[in-house]
């Protein structure tokens, strides 16, 4: 009997997080709308989400787009021909706008601002603060979840928007400045291939992104316990479960995000 | 006003509350003594509503709180106002914002009158000068007294004192004590004092119940404590290591 248990653990386990996480996002859904609205911290998490994200955006985004427009430069010229390697705009506009760029903003963010999240929030709960915002009959989830995931939700597809022109700017940089490829053919091709569809999709899934990043990270910070070491843990499990949550995100939304409106 | 009845609450195997029996009456100051780790905490955390009991009833105001939702539970929590044993300040808001944070979200004064209030809060736990001051900046003793002004500046009609002179020098901790006895005074509110530290008990309390292996084993006036021939509270009241208390 106690090996069955045993067995099942890991099921209730993953079952009892997946409640928790189920219930924080509907709680914060909910509280959205409910005032005291925490303005000042709003834009204080605006500025740490974004503005602060954006150096680390802008180098991920550039050596992006560098190495897609390196690769696909590679298997135009090997696969097609030589000469044909101006046609890569288009897909390399279309890749990184719709997977690279949002998948790279999320992990980054994820790795930069959801473990902060989860490290602030974490610290709180072991030195009593959370209990403090309770006992002022302040809802912490009011007060720490929400502004932290509406600016994440709005916050990730603004770094994607600015993401995809840097990661776009590589790809152009190193097809035709650096290999000699026809800017006329390249950028008309481009325009004449991308859809705006493909940019919004990507701003979609960004959007997406920002809600599990951010709810992950105050959902680890508000359960953390035992002390420094727990916060260590909760948020190394924070940035590794919104990766992987992410990822996985990514696919079916992809899947289930048509692949053209004009289609 | 307070009333507890037979309140359990268990951690695991650890069974700390075991049948807890409680009335405090309105304008009390009721000190509850007893060991460390015999769950005088726990005891104010469920109180409060951070802790939800395993059985037992808890009346404020005629109002059982343990049925309560999420919601009605934090409408409740604005009539108390709690000193953590560590002050619990918010480490990312100055000394002024903490002590404003409820008064700012909760009431509806005006910006004028809520920063009469901080400064008032702030002047009766003996403070001037350290409203911009960030809690890192401030030593345990302040802390202690910027999570009182915190506490009372929402002017709550029941105020819980966990372990108020814990960690902090002798003068400071009867400057504490003293503070205790002002807030009765002058503001008539409830307070229920967490502590082991009998000195201050019998120097604020009204009445003292002490909790002993989960349960209230002796409530009395502090004469009547001092007096006491219950072994285990004479043995705890002298601070005595002989005796029938032999888990320490």
């Amino acid at each position: 009997m106690n090996r069955g248990k045993g067995w099942l653990e890991p099921l209730f386990v993953f079952l009892e997080n997946l409640g928790e996480i189920g219930l924080l996002t509907w709680k914060t859904l909910k509280n959205i709308f409910r005032p005291p609205w925490e303005k000042s911290i709003f834009i204080q998490q605006l500025e740490e989400i974004g503005v602060r994200s954006l150096p680390v955006v802008s180098l991920t985004a550039a050596f992006g787009g560098l190495v897609f427009g390196l690769q696909t430069y590679i298997g135009f010229h090997r696969y097609v021909g030589p000469g044909s390697e101006a046609y890569g705009g288009p897909i390399i506009s279309l890749g990184l706008s719709k997977e690279l760029i949002p998948i790279l903003v999320g992990l980054m963010v994820a790795g930069r601002v959801g473990s902060a999240m989860t490290a602030e929030i974490g610290t709180m709960k072991i030195t009593e603060q959370i209990d403090a915002l309770f006992s002022l009959g302040a809802d912490p989830n009011k007060y720490l979840v929400v502004p932290r995931t509406v600016a994440a939700f709005f916050m990730l597809p603004c770094l994607t928007l600015y993401g995809d022109v840097i990661g776009m700017l590589g790809g152009f940089v190193y097809n035709i400045m650096i290999m000699g490829v026809n800017s006329s053919i390249y950028l008309k091709n481009t325009l004449l291939y991308f859809e705006l569809w493909d940019l919004i999709t990507g701003l979609i899934k960004a959007s997406i992104f920002g809600l599990i990043i951010a709810l992950v990270g105050c959902w680890q910070g508000l359960k953390a316990e035992g002390g420094a070491a727990g916060v260590g843990r909760a948020t190394t499990r924070s940035v590794v479960i919104s990766s992987i949550v992410i990822l996985m995100v990514n696919f079916f939304l992809s899947k289930v995000l048509p692949a053209s409106l004009s289609q | 006003m307070i009333r507890i009845v037979e309140l359990h609450k268990s951690f695991r195997e650890n069974h700390v509350l075991r049948g807890v029996n409680l009335e405090i009456a309105k304008g009390e100051t009721r000190v509850i003594c007893g060991q460390s780790g015999s769950g005088k905490s726990v005891l104010i955390k469920t109180l409060i509503g951070l802790m939800k009991p395993d059985r037992g009833q808890i009346w404020v105001d005629g109002v059982e709180i343990t049925s309560l939702s999420e919601e009605e539970l934090f409408k409740i929590r604005r009539k108390f106002g709690l000193l953590f044993q560590n002050a619990a300040l918010f480490d990312s808001l100055t000394v002024e914002e903490n002590v404003r944070f409820g008064l700012e979200r909760y009431t509806n004064l005006s910006p004028a009158e809520i920063q009469r209030r901080v400064k008032e809060a702030l002047e009766l736990v003996g403070l001037r000068g350290v409203e911009k001051l960030m809690p890192h900046e401030l030593s345990g003793g302040m802390k202690k007294r910027v999570g009182l002004a915190r506490a009372i500046a929402y002017r709550p009609q029941i105020i819980l004192y966990d372990e108020p002179s814990t960690g902090i020098d002798p003068i400071r901790a009867d400057a504490i004590n003293d503070l205790i006895i002002a807030m009765k005074k002058e503001i008539g509110v409830t307070s229920i004092v967490i502590t082991h530290d009998m000195v201050s008990a019998y120097k604020v309390a009204d009445r003292i119940s002490m909790l002993y292996q989960g349960k209230i084993i002796a409530t009395g006036t502090p004469d009547e404590i001092r007096k006491t021939v219950n072994p285990i509270v004479r043995q705890f009241i002298t601070g005595s290591a002989v005796g029938p208390i032999k888990e320490y």
